[in-house]
């Protein structure tokens, strides 16, 4: 009797499953919609860099059949910049965890953006620094419990979206790792967005969020508890300031055109 | 236009000129063929960025001015693996982040050149002091290679060495600027573009289902592989087998760290660099570097006319430490004398690799300014007595 193969297996690297992501940890479902979203788009891994920084969700590009970059925390997008400066027809996506991202990469967050970098790049929000064990993130709901915040968060929490947006992202959007469909197609749109696109995508941690903020290790709590905190931008038209406080507003919230970003200094031939 | 008043358009400004040390170091890179820099606004290095902005859109290479030091030390390391010839350039406070870039450019065999004008803390003043923090700055096991220039002339032409000994080892390699002479204007001789030697890193023959991103032959540096043509390279700082996977097993991770540092450490007859001047019939020798150089052979000139045989080591390169120079030399010597601008941290190199064969001393100084000839002489007279 023949075994069943995912037809996705043929874009992991030879030799590399099992991953090593813990069981109902929302990064496995995010590699198989990326997958997804490439075979879809008809898009070739080997043409591909895909870049990973520290975390979790930073492993996800180890797995994948492309060149791949990987291991520093925080700096992704300067990776990202270097090789689509100097080949700017490499197709670069970047995993990156919300403590990559919006904590130790903030900075570069903003920056990339704001210049239009052509690069995808996924955000998978856990709310919390998981790999390290469970501390606070900039994404931790305020009053939360993390292992570094016992007595509940005294931060306020940062939306990654409204950052990016804020600093000139063409392309946002955010989904749940529960909204398959929808999440397979907001990956696609940001793959085939021509600048810089910021696809955020709320997950679980039952290991570590899960446990000490949620109260419980099972994957279907943590699920729960963002489904039930998520809104649509539709609805969270209706909604007041303090009503959307803790909410995960769903959706995509910019796509346009800019010109992409080819350097500090370009040079003009003289007619 | 240029600062200096022409539109200069070629990748070689064949020629003699009266140039600005930093404006130098960028000729140096560009005749080496760097086509891609990043770098972060700091003095005394701004004039690398300025020059660098302007030449080198002009021969088709990409300049950016990073964010902070961490964006410009990653995007030229990502840069080199997509194939660039890469540069950055930083003053020390600066040169403090670029440590966590070259940890990686390191573990991932990137070749790039990284010009630190070292400068006093938060003042353009002249000091070495950061001679071993570009040796031992980054985290992990490494070998780093430091050319050390001493003028205007040895700023262009170790800038493009740097580049060649990057390609040639797979390694960051850094060019030890100091505020004296990247802010100097000096003589400076640029040959035909034919006569400078550029060396290229090597790409495999091989097709991707039998390439291997870390497979060395026995000089212990791999091929190249282009970026997005299939090859499958992992290039991550973790402990990796020699097809770039992780892995924990402690066989492979020592095999991988002997590997990168012993593709330099035993390379240090090709790396080396140093010069010698009066050593013959010397009996003691003067051993510097950098800027330092200059004040150490007016003192051998001072000594000399007082009847003292008195020569100079200096040291094109400090990192590696050229020790079969330094030992040949101090076998011949009653004193080797170490001068540097720091409170003396080199030295400990210098009588380390003499071990005992000379009595050794120390011309040491760190407020700013650089050793007169007469301080110098000074320390001589003390060893002679």
């Amino acid at each position: 009797m023949s075994q069943m193969i995912n037809a996705q297996r043929r874009h992991i690297r030879y030799g590399k499953l099992p991953h090593f992501f813990c069981p109902g940890c929302g990064d496995g479902q995010v590699l198989n919609f990326f997958l997804r979203a490439i075979d879809e788009l008809g898009m070739n891994l080997e043409d591909m860099v895909a870049i990973g920084g520290v975390g979790c969700t930073a492993r996800i590009p180890v797995y994948l059949n492309t060149d791949t970059l990987h291991g520093v925390h925080g700096r992704t997008l300067p990776w990202a910049m270097g090789i689509k400066l100097h080949k700017p027809e490499i197709p670069v996506v970047i995993f990156a965890g919300d403590g990559d991202a919006a904590s130790i990469g903030g900075n570069h967050l903003i920056h990339a953006a704001r210049r239009n970098l052509d690069v995808t790049m996924i955000v998978v929000n856990n709310l919390n620094f998981a790999m390290t064990g469970g501390q606070v993130a900039p994404t931790t709901p305020a009053k939360f419990v993390t292992m570094t915040t016992p007595y509940g968060s005294g931060e306020p929490p940062f939306d990654i979206c409204e950052v990016a947006l804020a600093a000139g992202a063409t392309h946002v959007s955010r989904s749940t790792t529960s909204r398959g469909p929808q999440t397979i197609k907001a990956i696609k749109k940001g793959l085939q967005h021509r600048g810089f696109s910021l696809v955020e995508i709320i997950s679980q941690c039952p290991t570590h969020f899960g446990r000490y903020a949620l109260g419980s290790g099972k994957p279907e709590v943590n699920i729960e508890f963002i489904d039930d905190n998520s809104v649509t931008i539709a609805e969270a038209k209706n909604m007041t300031k303090d009503e959307l406080r803790g909410k995960f507003v769903i959706g995509e919230f910019i796509d346009e055109q800019k010109p992409v970003f080819a350097g500090s200094s370009v040079y003009e031939v003289e007619e | 236009m240029t600062a200096d008043g022409q539109r200069q358009n070629s990748r070689v400004l064949s020629g003699v000129h009266f140039m600005l040390g930093n404006y130098a170091t960028v000729e140096g890179a560009l005749a080496a063929g760097c086509d891609f820099f990043a770098g972060y606004p700091i003095t005394p290095a701004n004039e690398i960025s300025e020059r660098m902005a302007e030449r080198l859109p002009q021969v088709g290479g990409k300049f950016i001015q990073g964010e902070d030091e961490l964006c410009s030390i990653y995007a030229i390391a990502a840069a080199s693996l997509a194939g660039a010839k890469a540069m950055t350039a930083t003053a020390s406070a600066g040169y403090n982040y670029y440590q966590e870039g070259i940890e990686y450019a390191v573990a991932v065999e990137a070749p790039c050149v990284i010009v630190n004008v070292q400068r006093c803390r938060g003042e353009n003043f002249a000091t070495q002091a950061d001679i071993m923090q570009m040796r031992w700055g980054a985290a992990g096991d490494h070998e780093m290679i430091v050319l050390a220039p001493s003028s205007v002339q040895e700023l262009f032409d170790y800038t493009v060495r740097a580049f060649n000994l990057a390609e040639q080892f797979r390694n960051p390699v850094i060019v030890a600027s100091e505020t004296t002479i990247a802010l100097m204007r000096e003589r400076l001789e640029i040959p035909g573009a034919d006569r400078i030697p550029v060396l290229n890193r090597k790409y495999t023959d091989l097709g991707p289902d039998k390439y291997k991103t870390f497979d060395a032959p026995e000089n212990g540096v791999p091929d190249f592989s282009p970026l997005g043509k299939g090859y499958h390279g992992l290039y991550t700082i973790n402990p990796h087998d020699i097809d770039g996977s992780i892995e924990w097993d402690p066989i492979v991770y020592e095999k991988l760290y002997k590997r990168i540092t012993g593709k330099i450490s035993e390379n240090e007859h090709i790396i080396s660099h140093t010069e010698s001047f009066q050593l013959d019939d010397a009996d003691i020798a003067l051993v510097t570097y950098g800027s330092e150089v200059r004040p150490t052979l007016d003192a051998m000139e001072l000594a000399r006319n007082s009847g003292l045989k008195v020569g100079v080591l200096k040291l094109g390169t400090v990192w590696p430490v050229p020790e079969t120079r330094i030992r040949e030399v101090a076998k011949q010597m009653k004193a080797v004398i170490t001068v540097e601008m720091s409170i003396g941290k080199y030295a400990g190199e210098v009588e380390r690799v003499v071990a005992g064969r000379c009595v050794t001393a120390r011309a040491t100084k760190n407020r700013g300014i650089g050793h007169t000839a007469e301080e110098i002489l000074e320390v001589i007279k003390g060893v002679r007595a």
